[in-house]
């Protein structure tokens, strides 16, 4: 199914969700560091969709910049994994969702590097080192709440429990693809297993698979996300700051 | 003024200490022989630094003053900028203003020991991260445990 165009798009729709997302914490977050830590992973975020988006548009051909993607799709054109349109929750579970998607990224991201496409190669060589950062974060706050107390523990097993399901649809075979995702699951396995067992927190088994993003079919949840983030643009068309 | 040198005195405006050219994020600068048309390359720090947009007003507006009023202003994205291409003079001025500069980017495969980071106010090597994120994308948050001052450290990429 996946030409470049939709590869591409899917990695940019990833990476804007997320920052919208984690923008949400803004002025809301446990404390002024990690406020300042979630905006700025948000802003990295948003940089790296800013630059996927402009070149799926390129790719596609049909007019659309990054703007008119990002703000003029409706939820069934947006191809995000599930894992990133999820609400944010308690703080545990933003830990969750943002650990596992830097696991997945960093690994994406330096396969891209290497990549046959220029453009990608570039863009993967970027964000990989700002990815290499939030999963180092992610990792920390895993391993603090994880092998913390007793309380801390309970939440962060409680959340990592929930996303979980959520990040096999990441690693769905494409081997059209400039990065076949499937080939990225051992190293994401192997992070994400090391980090689990130092945070004393037990990886879950279980079959559950929900997915459909890639494809179109989101949680209810993504369609609130998109009006707040869409309302502006499409309220006064061409509004600039 | 060559269109090089107004380029290169344009700051950075989030650390205004510092030119864009110490923080190597200037990687070209071109004139057409034949139109006089000048072409800047610049890249960004962070993929979503916030600061481009003022960054290429400056440069034009710098390109103007010098006699080149349709200078365009190119961004490309790789090879990814590093703090390894932030010039001495550059580290030194950060250090002024009372930034400590970033540490040599470890290379793949070396295993690096790592270096403290010494306070810009005092020298003191007894300083402990507050933040692994600061005021801008580049920076996170130390403070000093000999003379008890917060500072800002460039972070290394």
């Amino acid at each position: 199914m996946n030409g470049p165009f939709d590869f591409t798009l899917g990695l940019g729709d990833d990476a804007l969700i997320a920052a919208q997302r984690l923008a949400e914490w803004t002025t809301r977050a446990p404390e002024m560091e990690e406020d300042i830590a979630l905006a700025n992973i948000a802003l990295d975020q948003l940089g790296a969709a800013r630059l996927l988006l402009s070149y799926a548009g390129e790719l596609e051909a049909a007019g659309r910049d990054e703007d008119a993607l990002a703000y003029l799709r409706d939820d069934r054109e947006f191809r995000n994994a599930l894992l990133v349109e999820l609400p944010n929750g308690d703080f545990a579970v933003t830990v969750a969702k943002l650990f596992f998607l830097a696991a997945y990224q960093v690994p994406l991201y330096t396969a891209l590097a290497g990549c046959a496409d220029e453009r990608l190669a570039a863009i993967g060589a970027k964000a990989r080192k700002e990815s290499a950062y939030h999963l180092d974060h992610g990792a920390l706050w895993v391993k603090r709440l994880g092998d913390g107390t007793e309380e801390s523990h309970r939440r962060m097993q409680s959340a990592v429990d929930e996303v979980w399901p959520y990040t096999h649809e990441l690693f769905g075979a494409d081997p059209a693809a400039p990065v076949d995702p499937s080939t990225l699951r051992p190293a994401f396995d192997e992070t994400v297993g090391a980090v689990l067992a130092e945070a004393t927190l037990t990886r879950p088994e279980g079959a559950w698979a929900p997915a459909g993003g890639r494809d179109g079919v989101h949680t209810e949840h993504l369609s609130y996300l998109l009006a707040e983030m869409q309302v502006l643009h499409r309220a006064h068309p061409g509004a600039r700051w | 003024m060559n269109p090089r040198d107004a380029a290169a005195s344009v700051v950075d405006p989030e650390i205004r200490v510092i030119t864009i050219d110490e923080l190597g994020i200037l990687r070209a600068v071109e004139e057409d022989p034949a139109s006089g048309r000048v072409t800047v390359t610049i890249t960004p720090t962070y993929t979503g630094c916030p600061a481009m947009d003022v960054i290429r007003a400056d440069i034009r507006r710098a390109l103007a003053v010098a006699g080149h009023p349709d200078a365009e202003v190119r961004t490309v994205y790789s090879p990814p900028w590093s703090t390894d291409w932030i010039s001495a003079g550059g580290r030194a001025k950060l250090a002024a203003a009372g930034i400590a500069p970033p540490a040599p980017v470890p290379t793949a495969g070396v295993v690096s020991l790592t270096l403290a980071v010494r306070c810009p106010q005092c020298g003191s090597p007894e300083t402990e991260q507050v933040s692994r994120f600061g005021s801008t994308a580049c920076k996170a948050l130390w403070r000093c445990r000999s003379c008890a001052e917060p500072f800002d450290h460039l972070k290394a990429l």
